[in-house]
């Protein structure tokens, strides 16, 4: 308990206002003492006189010192405003667990009238009730507190609410106590604490609101004086003395300020702490490219086919977490040719999808990219942006993302989200890129796709928004499509669908295609090469077709004996990769797979090693491990496996 | 009623017609409940409010004439019945002070605290958006810390500033010390910006928190990576894909304060003398004028009224979801 109140002196902003709501409380306390009568002294000779060394804040029209009249009130404004407040958490209180204590029907219409109530501005309650009350000081408490009322019945409902949802009180009702006993003992004590703190932020708005309605005429009347009194006073000798309204205004603001931001800091103060972690200490610095310079073009740029569309080396995103930077995609280097089909697969957290959002520059800005060469088409990724590579990205390279739910704008038309490819970076006329965008749609096979332009994201199901998504990206005349577990949100019917649908696209249009999947069979299905990812690093290159029985790394062999089929003996456990994966932020030294692998021997704990074609071996297969090929031993049972140390 | 009980009506399926019919319900039972309290307000007033309006030493039978005028005497369920009739017909009794017709009073007094809560609403939207959407461009995830806490910090404490204290501030800054500007009447254009921006700045520094707030997290939305991934130019995500999302929360709370704003003229109207329903309340209540304090604390609770349906509609056109959404 201790420890949550020193938090709420420990912030500056929490500390000031805990001084002032101090000093202003001991002022209201000492300064009518102190000063009572010297507020009271007529000095005729003096009569609204501007502010000297005798008056600082001049004096008013009887010749009475300004300033000290403005500390003298202090009492009688914070008392009346602690007192509308007591009345409004009273008063919402009885009208706030109503609902709780006299059960649905009667409840529901207090409830109905509260809502009701909360609608009208304050203000505007407490005209009223201060007409009904009269004018004066004990019609403005009662006009205030009652104005308040409604706000906080209306919390305290939703903390009833609340608490009355928990096991206890359904265990106390079981047991047949009363309603009205069960709020008493086990509702209002759970409610205490955030009505406190709601009432020290509304003892700040009552002082305010009260010095309104006094500053109207409507509050206290005269001889007794409050601060708005005092301004009301001030503001017909303004051009006079300004001093006379400024400081009563100053000293109502200060005030109200104090009890106001206390009571915000006690909330935060008790509340759950903010999440720090990742956010509060995220890099800051733009993700501009500042690792390895580009190793420039000699040997190797010339075996470099020109078919090549995507070429990545040594693509490392590094981002900082608590304890320091974090690197979850750690050198990675592939290409993609022209009209090829490339999967990624792993388990999550391999780092798949921000090797994805990295290649395609679409990573957030906290997370930094670094590679020896990030090209697409022969355009240098890792350049700063400019409006002509915005073009030719926007036109060439197509993303589908993993959640069609919430990959569109809800609150723009469907044809309004396409077309806008086609007026920013094709020229098209709005007419014009709309036709197209129908276009598009009926050609991934959407029905009715003049009607459909003009429906929102979430008239569409699933598959068909994920398929507008594919249409997207068609809206120009793509070279690689970068479809990042687009199946995955979906039913399996309509899996199939999407991923035939960008077979075909590539079929027809000779598009090339990055597929991130955690499914090693969806990506056998629809690719020509499988780049098998684990803890930040490609670890397998393989050919789709010999995903099945030619796969060289012990994981990519896991990870598709882990596959079930229709010869899997459904009676026994479905086969698991034991262990875990690795966390980014401790990656082991050596091969990142040797604590999970049956074939793991000293080397591989401390050497890692290199993406390589073996010796003898397919170029176009590449493979990551110092036992490749080698056969593993038999699968332990399970018993045996649990009784291992 | 069968007919849409038995058979699938297609109308009533449709999300516009199911909104507004059940906004208007929600519009009928605030209003009743609007003109039952401002009937009852003078049937509350303990003692007799016209022996109060008139003073303890009126004559006896001048009580009684007005009482009599007055309808006081019937009973209250025909008083009721003649008060609904009254405002159905436009007629919302006479000035117990000038004897004139109350409603001829608000049809003068109306336009200049209308255009007054209009231009003011305008005003705090025209600083809020453009204040909220670049401060969350640059406090965007793992950016600006430091201004985000200058400006939220600077934001709650103006946003606590009460309307009247901003207009005794400004009248002392821009009238007194620079002379600039009038501070006081409706006569000029110039009259205009200081009751104007005294009730503008608070809901604008409200709004400006929350659109940032809400552009924050609308930000981090995965349709903001998709416009990203269309290459769109920052502008046009930010204010094309990002902003009409965060506006739709900044909208609901901007309903409450365009509603507090509508009553905080009252108090911004007796700092600046301006001739509006305003000041010519606070007049009434002190002279307990009751049937034109009647009708303008009606007048008031309509203009919250439209005031929160209009937001509501608004609300429903921005964001095409919020009209299925029930309340």
């Amino acid at each position: 308990m201790q420890g949550r109140w020193r938090r709420v002196v420990r912030t500056p902003l929490g500390l000031t206002a805990t001084v002032l709501v101090v000093a202003v409380v001991a002022l209201a306390v000492l300064a009518p003492v102190l000063w009572g009568s010297g507020a009271d002294d007529v000095d005729t000779d003096a009569i609204l006189a501007q502010p000297s060394a005798e008056h600082w804040a001049g004096t008013d029209n009887l010749g009475r010192d300004i300033l000290l009249r403005v500390l003298v009130a202090s009492r009688l404004s914070i008392l009346l405003a602690l007192l509308a407040i007591v009345i409004a958490v009273v008063a919402g209180l009885l009208l706030g667990s109503a609902p709780f204590v006299l059960g649905r029907r009667f409840g529901r219409l207090v409830a109905a009238g509260v809502n009701t109530a909360v609608a009208f501005p304050g203000l505007l309650l407490a005209l009223f009730f201060a007409v009904v009350f009269g004018v004066g000081a004990t019609g403005a408490v009662l006009a205030i507190g009652l104005a308040g009322a409604p706000g906080f019945a209306r919390l305290t409902q939703t903390l009833v609410a609340g608490v009355a949802a928990r096991d206890y009180v359904a265990a106390a009702r079981t047991m047949g106590i009363g309603r009205f006993r069960i709020l008493v003992r086990h509702v209002l004590p759970n409610i205490g604490e955030p009505l406190v703190v709601n009432a020290t932020i509304g003892a700040g708005n009552a002082l305010l609101s009260f010095a309104g309605l006094s500053f109207l005429g409507l509050g206290v009347q005269s001889p007794s004086y409050d601060w708005g009194r005092l301004l009301y006073d001030g503001i017909g000798t303004i051009y006079v003395n300004a001093a006379a309204a400024l400081a009563p205004g100053a000293a109502v603001l200060l005030a109200g300020l104090a009890f106001n931001l206390f009571g915000e800091s006690v909330a935060k103060g008790l509340g759950v702490p903010v999440g720090i972690g990742m956010r509060a200490v995220m890099a800051t610095r733009a993700g501009s490219p500042s690792g390895p310079e580009p190793t420039g073009h000699d040997e190797e740029a010339e075996d470099r086919p020109s078919d090549v569309v995507l070429d990545v080396r040594d693509l490392e995103v590094t981002v900082a977490g608590p304890s320091g930077p974090v690197r979850p995609v750690r050198g990675v280097s592939f290409d993609v040719r022209r009209g090829e089909a490339v999967g990624i697969v792993g388990e999550s957290g391999s780092g798949k999808s921000l090797t994805a959002l990295a290649v395609t520059r679409l990573l957030a800005d906290h997370a930094r990219v670094d590679a020896a060469r990030l090209e697409f088409l022969g355009n240098d990724l890792l350049a700063p942006d400019t409006p002509v590579r915005r073009r030719m990205l926007g036109t060439t390279l197509a993303m589908v993302f993993q959640d069609p739910m919430t990959a569109f704008n809800p609150t723009r038309r469907i044809g309004a989200q396409l077309a806008e490819v086609a007026t920013h970076h094709q020229g098209m006329g709005r007419r014009e890129a709309l036709a197209r965008a129908v276009d598009r749609l009926a050609s991934v096979r959407i029905p009715d796709a003049d009607a459909r332009v003009r429906q929102y994201p979430h008239e569409f199901s699933g598959g068909m928004r994920q398929r507008a998504m594919i249409g997207m990206g068609l809206m120009g005349t793509p070279a690689l499509i970068v479809a990042d577990e687009p199946t995955t949100a979906l039913d399996v019917t309509v899996q199939q669908q999407v991923l035939d649908l960008l077979a075909a696209i590539r079929a027809a249009d000779d598009v090339a295609l990055v597929l991130i999947s955690h499914d090693v069979t969806v990506v056998g299905e629809v690719c020509d090469r499988t780049l098998v990812m684990y803890a930040g690093r490609i670890v397998e290159d393989l050919p789709a077709a010999a995903l099945a029985t030619g796969a060289r790394h012990p994981y990519t062999r896991a990870l598709v004996d882990a596959v079930p089929d229709m010869t899997t003996d459904l009676a026994k456990p479905l086969a698991t990769i034991p262990g875990r994966p690795v966390d980014p932020a401790d990656v082991p030294s050596g091969c990142a797979y040797a604590d999970r692998c049956p074939l793991a021997d000293d080397r591989c704990r401390a050497e890692d090693p290199p993406l390589a074609a073996e010796p003898g071996g397919s170029p176009r297969h590449r493979v990551a491990c110092w036992h490749a090929g080698e056969p593993l031993p038999a699968r332990p049972a399970l018993d045996e496996l649990v009784e291992s140390p | 009623m069968a007919m849409t009980l038995t058979a699938p009506a297609r109308p009533w399926a449709h999300p516009w017609v199911r909104f507004g019919v059940r906004r208007l319900r929600r519009l009928l039972v605030s209003l009743w409940i609007l003109v039952t309290a401002s009937f009852a307000m003078i049937h509350l007033i303990p003692g007799d409010p016209v022996r109060g309006a008139l003073g303890t030493t009126a004559p006896a039978d001048l009580v009684e004439a007005r009482r009599h005028a007055l309808g006081l005497d019937d009973p209250i369920l025909v008083q009721y019945f003649h008060y609904l009739k009254g405002l159905v017909t436009g007629d919302l009794g006479s000035s117990l002070a000038s004897q004139l017709p109350v409603s001829g009073v608000v049809a003068q007094r109306l336009p200049a605290t209308l255009s007054l809560a209009v231009l003011a609403f305008l005003a705090s939207v025209a600083l809020a958006i453009p204040l909220g959407v670049v401060t969350g461009v640059l406090t965007r995830r793992g950016h600006g810390r430091r201004t985000e806490l200058a400006f939220t910090t600077t934001s709650i404490i103006i946003a606590t500033i009460p309307d009247f204290l901003i207009g005794v501030a400004l009248v002392y800054v821009f009238g007194i010390e620079l002379g600039w500007l009038p501070v006081a009447g409706d006569d000029t254009a110039a009259s205009y910006v200081l009751p104007v921006f005294s009730l503008a700045i608070g809901p604008a520094a409200i709004l400006a928190r929350i659109v940032r707030v809400e552009m924050v997290g609308v930000l981090e939305a995965d349709f903001v990576r998709t416009a990203r991934a269309k290459r769109l130019p920052a502008r046009t995500i930010y204010v094309g894909h990002a902003l009409p999302n965060a506006v739709t929360a900044a909208l609901t709370v901007g309903g409450l304060l365009l509603s507090a704003l509508v009553a905080g003229t009252v108090l911004v109207e007796n700092v600046f003398a301006w001739p509006g329903l305003g000041s010519t309340i606070v007049r009434s209540i002190l002279t307990k004028d009751y049937p034109v304090v009647q009708a303008i604390v009606l007048v008031y609770g309509v203009g919250v009224l439209i005031t929160n349906l209009v937001v509501d509609v608004a609300l429903a056109l921005l964001d095409p979801r919020s009209k299925i959404r029930e309340d």
